[in-house]
């Protein structure tokens, strides 16, 4: 079967002169039609990087490389025009912070009209009502009444559901998650959570689904991929990975989790800190936090390889 | 919002109250009595007296200052000390054309500063920015009297364009003959607008543009225009506040361009009745000038509200 996504060795790289930060390095990923893959790693590895790769969202001045698919269309080749065709269309996107990503002085109903009547035209009043089965798509109580709200009147977590909604008002093929639950309430959080799961199952979409929480790629994704200063250091089934991962930064963090705590006096941390992207280590990035280092991983990357025969793992030394 | 309109034109009273109190002290505050101005200095002490009782100075304050508002209410601000002639019609004739002035400025200064602080906004840190952002520098830093004698020297002296000084034949109209008169005043009283509302409309489009909701527009497929067209409706209602209160300071604060011109408004009203001690027709003219910088300052507080959903709470 031909993947819904397709990105091949893509790089990013910020910023020009004598110290340019190359924020993403020689990334591969494919996802299935209906697949949801789970992007996990720290601030700075790289995943909303390559999350926004997928629309094209960087600053002029970002220099990227590679190649990325969708549903056959190559994205670094569309025209301006026909990439915005694209946007919305066939890949959309929702943010970590609805009260952010939506303009306060429209109303919801107006936002996601607006988005309707972009892609498929249709007077105004069709597009209100599009925008009216939507919200109860994802269950936004007394919807009506709320398309005229402003996002200020609304909460976190139903402005998260306006969101979603208005993201898959076009229906598209692909859902783009950027950390959409972690500015909310842990309870709103799981709700989220499952209508996002619910929604993929129904319309059929791929999703890639960028966390930091593994207890939130458990929840929503089918394989994960887990990403280090720009690369992916393992991959593979989200159960295979919890139950034996494969690479020390991916043990690193299912070991540091805090729910894991419980009756030990302190958390286990990975010690020290995530690398100066600008300023890289040759070998392998994770080796100056390494338990397992060896002289080959100072000199040389590790290639992403199946030493098990199932999911990939980037490093000398796994198990 | 018919509650926020409600609680703001309240909110007037006693600022206008406060303002009156003001304006009416200050005849009594001025150092000199207020019959000096026209008692000659080896006036009787009886003739003083009857003066006194003629303009009821010799009651209580507080009474004063009721006859005073209760006449002023009625539109009756005494009569010029200097001309003899009712203080409420010089001040009108003077409103007018300070009205015409201020008008044409401010939509000059809004229109060009918009424009370029919008460009320069956009593309921050390029040449377009540079430069737009030196206009609007010079702009608030030129002192517009000098900006004003060397207009006057170039178009009117050298270039023979355009006339000096005055508002030109008696009768308004669209007239050429008439127009004529309002380019030199109005382009230099433009000016300052048009740099404060470039710099204000630059640093407001900077803001908005580098917020999340800009991208997420791009990432559902809005197009440029579409996208501007969001940046254009979060950056207005504080221009148009910006610009609400600059014409506050224009319909008062053009002394210096109307002296300079001779432009027969307030400005040039206050000067005269400064250097002749009118003092009813300083009274007058502080008090219309004051309430005019009250009204629109609710005026622009209400428009934003209708503009910007947050405001009204």
């Amino acid at each position: 079967m031909t993947p819904m996504i397709d990105i091949r060795d893509l790089s990013v790289v910020f910023g020009r002169g004598p110290k340019p930060v190359p924020a993403v390095d020689g990334v591969t990923l494919a996802l299935a039609p209906g697949e949801v893959v789970a992007l996990l790693g720290e601030s700075g590895s790289g995943k909303s990087v390559t999350l926004r790769s997928l629309l094209r969202l960087h600053p002029a001045s970002a220099r990227v490389g590679g190649t990325i698919r969708v549903d056959g269309t190559d994205v670094m080749a569309l025209s301006p025009r026909a990439l915005a065709d694209f946007r919305g269309r066939t890949v959309s996107m929702i943010f970590q912070e609805p009260r952010l990503a939506l303009d306060p002085v429209y109303t919801i109903g107006d936002q996601i009209a607006e988005a309707v009547r972009r892609h498929r035209g249709g007077t105004r009043a069709q597009a209100r009502a599009r925008a009216l089965d939507l919200f109860d798509r994802v269950r936004i109580p007394s919807a009506k009444r709320r398309l005229d709200n402003y996002p200020h009147e609304m909460s976190g977590g139903m402005l998260q559901r306006a969101m979603i909604a208005m993201a898959l008002s076009c229906d598209p093929k692909v859902l783009l998650a950027d950390e959409p639950t972690t500015a909310l309430d842990a309870t709103v959080q799981i709700q989220i959570l499952l209508l996002v799961r619910e929604l993929q199952r129904e319309y059929g979409l791929s999703v890639i689904f960028v966390t930091h929480d593994i207890g939130v790629a458990a929840e929503v994704a089918d394989r994960v991929a887990v990403m280090y200063a720009g690369r992916i250091v393992e991959e593979g089934a989200i159960a295979d990975v919890i139950r034996s991962p494969q690479h020390p930064y991916a043990r690193g963090l299912l070991d540091a989790r805090v729910e894991l705590a419980g009756g030990r006096d302190r958390l286990i941390t990975i010690p020290g800190a995530p690398p100066d992207l600008a300023d890289l280590p040759p070998g392998c990035s994770f080796a100056p936090r390494c338990a397992r280092v060896s002289g080959e991983c100072r000199t040389t990357v590790p290639p992403l390889a199946a030493p098990l025969g199932r999911g990939q793992v980037a490093c000398f030394h796994p198990g | 919002m018919m509650a926020y309109a409600a609680k703001r034109i309240l909110q007037v009273v006693p600022v206008a109250v406060g303002v009156s109190v003001v304006c009416f002290m200050l005849i009594h505050l001025a150092p000199g009595d207020p019959l000096a101005a026209i008692l000659p200095s080896d006036a009787s002490a009886d003739l003083q007296a009857q003066m006194r009782a003629l303009y009821g100075l010799d009651r209580p304050l507080p009474v004063q200052y009721g006859l005073w508002l209760i006449r002023a209410l009625h539109g009756d601000l005494g009569q010029s000390i200097a001309t003899g002639r009712p203080v409420t019609g010089e001040i009108a004739g003077a409103a007018v054309n300070t009205f015409i002035l201020a008008g044409v400025a401010t939509v000059l200064g809004f229109t060009v500063g918009a424009t370029l602080g919008f460009l320069a906004g956009l593309a921050r840190g390029t040449w377009v920015d540079r430069i737009t952002s030196g206009i609007a520098m010079l702009g608030v830093s030129v002192p517009h009297y000098w900006l004003g004698l060397v207009l006057v020297i170039v178009f009117s002296v050298e270039l023979n364009w355009l006339p000096a000084t005055g508002a030109g034949p008696g009768g308004r109209s669209l007239d050429w003959s008439y127009l004529r008169f309002l380019v030199l005043p109005a382009v230099t009283l433009s000016v300052i607008p048009m740099g404060i509302i470039a710099r204000t409309v630059r640093s407001l489009v900077a803001d908005v543009t580098a917020q999340d909701f800009v991208s997420a527009l791009g990432a559902k497929g809005m197009l440029r225009r579409q996208v501007l067209r969001h940046v254009v409706r979060n950056v207005a209602p504080t221009a148009l506040s910006v610009m609400g209160l600059q014409l506050g300071y224009l319909l008062g604060g053009s002394i210096l361009i109307e002296t300079v011109f001779s432009w027969p408004g307030t400005g040039f009203l206050l000067n005269t009745a400064i250097f002749t001690r009118d003092l009813p027709l300083l009274q007058g003219t502080i008090l219309v000038l004051a309430m005019i910088f009250v009204l629109i300052n609710l005026g622009v507080d209400l428009l934003q509200g209708a503009i910007d959903p947050r405001i009204q709470r």
